[in-house]
């Protein structure tokens, strides 16, 4: 009999109190009886809506009946058909808007936890397996990928999988994009990335970081050296700023900044060389679930104040939900309706203000969001010694500036076919890379797609 | 990892390693700098490239030390390895069409000129050096940059070598005396490279200058090296380093440089009496 209750299990978490002075994982994961318990909720729908919302195709019911049975290994096994960073995306994956969104039992009542039970199949796969998947036969053609994160990771696992010989070049110093520079330890603990990076050493990948490629080596370059096909998946690393005035002043990051300093150089942590300045009030300015990792960290590094500054009011916000109440819960100060306008220093030029002006919604602009609108004489100044501008970012100009034969559109993204087919022979390109900044799942599915337009091209040749 | 093939104390606070980077040797021009972390917690510190040997695979940094990475930088050996160095990174120093030029380096930043001379030299342009220590002690790569101009001018604060004074005393007096310059190029600290700028700007002399602003990435993703060129906000790593001096506002980057200072000098005295107790 299914489980009919009309609510998920719930997620256990760690108190938000406890929390917001931690970098440990917030949300804890499902206990074996709780998953089978959410996965009998699942009513094995003949015409699978859920696996139309899963942009790389995870046979969701079937993984989900082997919960139910207890077979734990098997639904991790059907996962891992489709998607090659479970544990990751079981974690970050917008689930409300994608599969979860699409089950019937949404319709009254809750939709059952995918994502929950995702991510409770990659964990307990991860701790009871340990084998490291084998090195298939090599078919004796190279492919090199550029980038290693979400898409990049994704193509190359795919292709090694098929036996090519691949080589990721990374320009940071570690694998792992966003999910190691930009996603916290408190939502996607780093030990679980460098296990995804294992796993595809052992099928044979070669990882080469340090290798910035536009500037140590070029994509021409690539092909004198034997590679026969290329996956761009560079990523849109380039920050975006207000140009209002004092935004040079101290004590002003961009969300990859303040991210980084915390994410990939560990600035939390009393042994790591990497300094991020000690702040007591913090205002974030953006909507998006950058800013709210950016807020989340600043509580933790200590801030007795965070704000959120977002223009537009909570509705249009792009974070996810689940996102946005963490943060509430851990005692970030929502200040929506609000833009700044200016950033105010001191004499040493630290940070000791941002001037706001409050907003309000007019008619629906392009993007179907309705236009903020200041309010004439409504100016006020929020204290804060330190300011994160979380407004987006644009795909790097490295290999754009220097790889002749590369089309790119207005917004400097390249220009892909559905396959990932750029305008250059062999080239391909995926992830936030063409599409702009947007989510750990999309990328992975280009990079996955990519994976096999790249094959056929290399088959169509020899 | 990176190894060290040579190292060499240039003075008490300056030292020279030159490191097996063949991939970087390959693509290294002047004016560009690697980002290099000593250990597995080491902070990413950018670095202007010094010399580079493309058959041998190496490129040279000179470092002055100032900061707990650089003291522990400075604790390594030959045949020891730098745990990450990656570039080259920045845009070249542009040294195309260029007959005569003043390059003014001050102290460690003469390490970032001496390349950049020697290109120049190479090309055929005539090149006079002005170089300027604290000290006769602090003088480094006196006999490279004499090797690789037709004048060469020595300049220390106290007068214990070459001429008592400032290299913009020198430098004027070149200008003073008939030296048509097509550009000077400044390199050093922030304080001299306005100073420069002021001066030439009154005789109308293009001036390029070399940033080095604190960066993590070094590849534009983190915005942290923004200067205000132009009245533009412009990345020191992508867009530069090298950038027109009489745009370039240095009293904002001389703030901006010290936003960590009090966590560097905390750090800086725990690295050294760590080495201190081995």
């Amino acid at each position: 009999m299914p489980n009919m209750s009309l609510k998920k299990n719930e997620m256990p978490v760690q108190d938000a109190n406890v929390r917001n002075k931690n970098f440990t994982e917030v949300a804890l994961g499902y206990t074996e009886e709780q998953a089978v318990d959410e996965a009998n909720r699942c009513l094995n729908c003949k015409n699978k809506p859920c696996v139309g919302g899963c942009p790389v195709a995870i046979d969701i019911p079937s993984f989900i009946a082997k919960i139910k049975e207890k077979d734990f290994e098997g639904a991790y096994q059907i996962i891992a058909q489709s998607s090659s960073l479970p544990a990751v995306c079981g974690r970050v994956c917008p689930q409300e808007t994608q599969c979860e969104s699409k089950c019937v039992r949404g319709v009254k009542g809750e939709p059952v936890g995918i994502g929950r039970l995702e991510r409770f199949v990659a964990d307990w796969h991860n701790k009871n397996c340990k084998d490291a998947p084998k090195a298939p036969e090599k078919n004796g053609h190279k492919c090199a990928v550029i980038g290693a994160g979400p898409s990049g990771l994704t193509c190359a696992g795919d292709l090694a999988k098929m036996g090519y010989d691949v080589t990721v070049f990374e320009a940071l110093h570690l694998a792992g994009g966003v999910l190691v520079y930009g996603i916290p330890e408190f939502r996607l603990p780093k030990s679980i990335v460098q296990h995804e990076v294992d796993n595809l050493k052992a099928l044979g990948v070669k990882i080469e970081t340090n290798v910035v490629v536009g500037k140590t080596i070029e994509v021409d370059e690539l092909f004198e050296d034997g590679f026969e096909a290329i996956f761009i998946g560079s990523g849109a690393g380039l920050p975006n700023f207000m140009n209002i005035p004092g935004e040079n002043l101290k004590g002003v990051y961009s969300a990859n900044e303040f991210l980084t300093r915390v994410n990939l150089m560990k600035a939390y942590k009393t042994d790591s060389d990497t300094p991020i300045k000690k702040n007591s009030s913090v205002a974030v300015v953006g909507g998006g679930n950058v800013a709210m990792d950016a807020a989340r960290c600043a509580k933790r590094l200590g801030a007795e104040n965070v704000y959120i500054v977002y223009r537009r009011s909570e509705e249009e916000m792009p974070a996810r939900k689940e996102e946005v109440e963490h943060a509430k819960e851990e005692g970030i100060i929502f200040k929506t309706l609000n833009n700044p306008v200016e950033i105010i220093g001191n004499e040493h030029k630290f940070v000791t203000g941002m001037k706001c002006v409050e907003m309000e919604l007019g008619e629906p602009d392009q993007s179907g969001r309705r236009r903020p609108i200041p309010k004439e004489g409504s100016e006020f100044v929020l204290d804060v010694d330190c300011v994160v501008m979380s407004i987006g970012t644009s795909p790097n100009p490295l290999i754009r500036n220097t790889t002749k034969g590369l089309d790119t559109n207005k917004h400097g993204c390249f220009i892909a076919d559905e396959n990932g087919k750029t305008s250059r022979e062999g080239v391909f390109a995926g992830g936030d890379a063409v599409t702009g900044a947007a989510t750990v799942i999309l990328a992975m599915g280009a990079g996955k797609t990519a994976a096999k337009a790249m094959d056929e091209y290399i088959k169509s040749r020899s | 990892m990176y190894k060290i093939v040579r190292k060499q104390v240039l003075n008490p606070t300056v030292t020279l390693m030159e490191v097996d980077a063949p991939l970087i040797a390959k693509k290294a021009e002047p004016g560009q700098f690697i980002i290099l972390r000593v250990d597995e917690n080491g902070e990413r510190i950018p670095l202007t490239v010094a010399d580079f040997d493309r058959e041998k695979g190496t490129v040279t940094i000179i470092f002055q030390i100032v900061g707990a990475t650089t003291e522990k930088l400075n604790h390594l050996n030959d045949g020891d390895c730098i745990h990450d160095f990656v570039g080259p990174l920045g845009v070249a120093s542009h040294t195309e069409g260029l007959k005569k030029v003043a390059v003014v380096g001050g102290g460690v930043g003469c390490a970032i000129a001496y390349p950049i001379a020697k290109k120049l030299h190479n090309l055929g342009c005539e090149v006079h050096a002005v170089v300027g220590f604290r000290n006769k002690d602090l003088v480094i790569l006196e006999d490279e940059f004499k090797a690789n101009s037709s004048i060469m001018k020595i300049m220390t604060d106290d007068g214990s070598y070459g001429t008592k004074g400032l290299v913009t005393d020198a430098l004027k007096e070149l200008i003073e005396s008939g030296n048509k310059y097509d550009e000077v190029i400044a390199i050093g600290p922030l304080i001299m490279m306005k100073f420069v700028c002021k001066l030439t700007k009154e005789y109308g002399i293009k001036t390029v200058v070399s940033m080095n602003p604190i960066m993590i990435d070094g590849t534009g993703m983190c915005g942290g090296c923004r200067l205000t060129v132009g009245g533009e906000t412009k990345f020191a790593c992508v867009d530069g380093p090298d950038f027109d001096g009489h745009l370039v506002d240095f009293d904002e980057a001389m703030e901006r440089g010290t936003m960590y200072k009090e966590f560097e000098t905390k750090r800086r005295e725990e690295t050294c009496n760590l080495f201190k107790n081995v």
